[in-house]
């Protein structure tokens, strides 16, 4: 799950990563109130999940709070690459005397946590990566004993930061890898980082992403979705721990295991068709879940035919055919639905759906074939 | 032979008298697997279908010779269940639990690495793996299965099964099928179970299937490249996934060009292997490879 800004913001105050004073607006009224609180110069930012928002305007200083409150004026409701501004930052404006970058995240590759730093910072960073490798420092951390004290040491030492926000620095990074740990994090990113001209290092931006496998620990974390933007379905589909991805095509797909329903996009496409949907049920799916996921493509117009991939592992067949089953009883589904069943228990499963008497129901031995029928059926749907 | 698995394996299976632990492990037992303990503190000394429950792994591992470990505890407890099975000392580690933490898998996998270096963990967040005729320890339908000479490696659960379902409904059997799992940070890598497959006699061909993101399959390829002369057989699902969308695998996401199936792909084909863009064709590739 990808923060807004001020949400990341507050989990690094929470755990002691220095960050500028703020405070929340969903209004001008809040907005000059918060720069009131505040005091001095305040800059309002959009809270969008989107990059990108300095260009597009969300971005502004404001000298008063007067300013501040026509500035969230301006930026309230604004549309930022598809996403409408509901809520502005309202944060202390910081004397910025040089920007860096810090980052951790995790290198699938090395199978151990990677450090990042860069002098310059503010800018693009895979630009500067590309174009100077040497400006990005990387430091590769054992996950069993977290970022040590040398190692904070010698990222700070080795990205040749100014030698004055070097202490500043090091105490931040330890701050911000223990916020990246503790909070479940796949992500922290801190661009930019800066040094001010008092002489303290903040980060005046943050870019958080939680790993939801996490949230058992944190139980509050879920709630921080409220604030983003999730189209209707896949908040219906997530309420119902379904895993669903809207696309372009007119072919419902149903399948467990991302990787078989990846595989069946794939296949629809060889044979001419295109998927409207990503939809994976999981393993161990039962009648409930089938019920659940055909309920969510009936919210779907794109859907012409729907084809359900199962392969059963921990899914057993008899179960997603009693789904199948109930689902023609009690929904009325508009569209034909052609279905796989392989694996575990496939043999009573298809025994079950033998016995509906439904010409919308068409059971398929193999998957090309039922890619194939579910593509000729949604291309007959006129 | 087989890999990993064989008729010496003895399991006990960490979440048995939980209701999916119980439901796999009978069905691992009813095909010929040793299933030979369970652990659940505080039940020790009860039963489950005749299998002794212990309370921890150490005593089961004393009390019944076990060497193998099937976790299907939940994603709270499951990394936790993973060093307790590494302690007592089970060459191989299976965890079929979906959902565990990135941190505590990255921990784990370190953890392991470091203090039992020769202990190899499968998953998590995997189907487990199967040699046919001989052991099933995981989730996977052994129906599916026949003995034979194909190895199968594959991140994803169920289309392993369905590669496995290509190669047997042409009559081509298998020595063992592998699912590593999509997570993050997985125990055994493409590379670790493609050297067990080089090395053994009596596998013939390697099917391996990929997915989107990271980097595994290129390392595969390269690895392909130096030290497997066995024909492989590729197929990468993703083609069609839109770049940024996580796939339900925690692995499973494009991030800008790297990690596409149309890289993995082509570094598979540059590796010599034969890459196809249908599963459904995995049987008939093989068939032709073998010859």
């Amino acid at each position: 799950m990808d923060l807004l800004e001020y949400q990341g913001k507050s989990l690094f105050a929470r755990i002691g990563v220095p960050v500028p004073d703020g405070r929340v607006a969903t209004s001008p009224t809040e907005a000059q109130r918060a720069a009131e609180e505040i005091g001095g110069r305040v800059v309002v930012k959009a809270q969008v999940q989107v990059g990108g928002r300095g260009k597009a305007g969300g971005i502004k200083l404001a000298e008063n709070p007067h300013e501040a409150h026509d500035h969230a004026l301006a930026i309230l409701g604004m549309d930022i690459k598809g996403h409408t501004v509901h809520k502005v930052w309202v944060e202390s404006a910081s004397n910025i005397k040089a920007e860096y970058y810090a980052s951790f995240t995790l290198d699938r590759s090395a199978k151990r946590h990677l450090g990042m730093i860069s002098a310059k910072g503010g800018v693009d960073i895979e630009e500067v990566a590309a174009t100077e490798p040497e400006a990005v420092v990387k430091v590769h951390i054992d996950p069993v004993m977290g970022l040590t004290n040398w190692q904070a040491t010698e990222m700070v030492y080795r990205a040749k930061l100014d030698p004055e926000a070097a202490r500043g620095a090091i105490a931040l990074l330890k701050k911000l890898y223990q916020a990246f740990v503790e909070f479940d994090c796949d992500l922290v990113e801190v661009n930019p980082l800066i040094l001010t001209a008092e002489g303290n290092v903040v980060a005046l931006d943050a870019k958080v992403a939680l790993d939801e496998n996490g949230f058992f620990r944190h139980p509050d974390f879920p709630a921080l979705a409220d604030d983003h933007f999730i189209p209707p379905v896949e908040k219906m589909a997530k309420e119902r721990d379904l895993n669903f991805i809207k696309l372009d095509g007119d072919i419902g797909i149903i399948g467990n295991g991302a990787g078989l329903v990846m595989s069946t996009l794939d296949v629809v496409s060889l044979v001419g068709g295109e998927a409207s949907n990503f939809l994976d049920v999981g393993g161990g799916a039962g009648a409930d879940t089938i019920i659940a996921a055909l309920e969510i493509l009936m919210q779907d117009p794109s859907v012409k035919s729907v084809l359900i991939n199962i392969f059963g592992g921990i899914t057993r067949g008899d179960l997603v055919a009693q789904g199948i089953v109930a689902a023609f009883e009690r929904l009325d589904l508009p569209w034909p639905v052609v279905v796989r069943l392989d694996g575990t228990n496939a043999a009573e499963g298809r025994e079950i759906l033998a016995g509906v008497k439904s010409a919308q129901l068409i059971p398929s031995s193999t998957m090309r074939e039922a890619a194939e029928r579910a593509v000729a059926l949604a291309k007959a749907v006129v | 032979m087989a890999i990993l698995i064989d008729t010496s394996t003895r399991v006990v299976v960490q979440g048995l008298t939980g209701k999916e632990g119980q439901f796999h492990a009978l069905r691992n037992r009813a095909y010929g697997t040793h299933v030979v303990a369970g652990t659940r503190p505080g039940k020790g000394g009860e039963e489950v279908a005749g299998i002794p429950i212990f309370d921890t792994v150490a005593q089961a591992v004393e009390g019944t010779g076990a060497n193998t470990s099937l976790i299907f505890v939940p994603p709270a407890f499951a990394s936790d269940a993973i060093m307790e099975a590494a302690a007592a000392g089970c060459a191989v580690i299976v965890c079929i639990t979906e959902g565990i933490p990135a941190q505590d898998e990255a921990r784990v996998f370190n953890y392991v690495k470091q203090t039992v270096p020769d202990t190899v963990l499968i998953g998590p967040n995997c189907p487990g793996l199967i040699s046919p005729g001989k052991s099933n320890v995981g989730i996977m339908p052994d129906e599916i299965t026949l003995p034979g000479n194909v190895g199968v490696v594959s991140r994803s659960g169920t289309l392993t099964y369905q590669a496995v379902h290509e190669l047997t409904t042409l009559g081509i059997g298998q020595t063992t099928c592998i699912g590593i799992g999509g997570d993050p940070v997985p125990g055994t890598n493409f590379i670790d179970v493609l050297s067990l497959f080089q090395a053994d006699p009596e596998t013939e061909g390697i099917v391996m299937i990929g997915e989107i993101g990271g980097d595994a399959e290129e390392q595969a390829a390269a690895y392909i490249e130096e030290y497997v002369d066995k024909p492989v057989v590729a197929y990468v699902a993703g083609v069609t996934a839109p770049a940024g969308k996580k796939m339900g695998h925690a692995g499973a996401i494009i991030s800008g060009s790297k990690g596409t199936a149309g890289a993995k792909m082509d570094a598979l084909r540059a590796a010599g292997a034969v890459v196809l863009d249908d599963p459904t064709q995995i049987g008939r590739a093989m068939a032709e490879a073998l010859g």
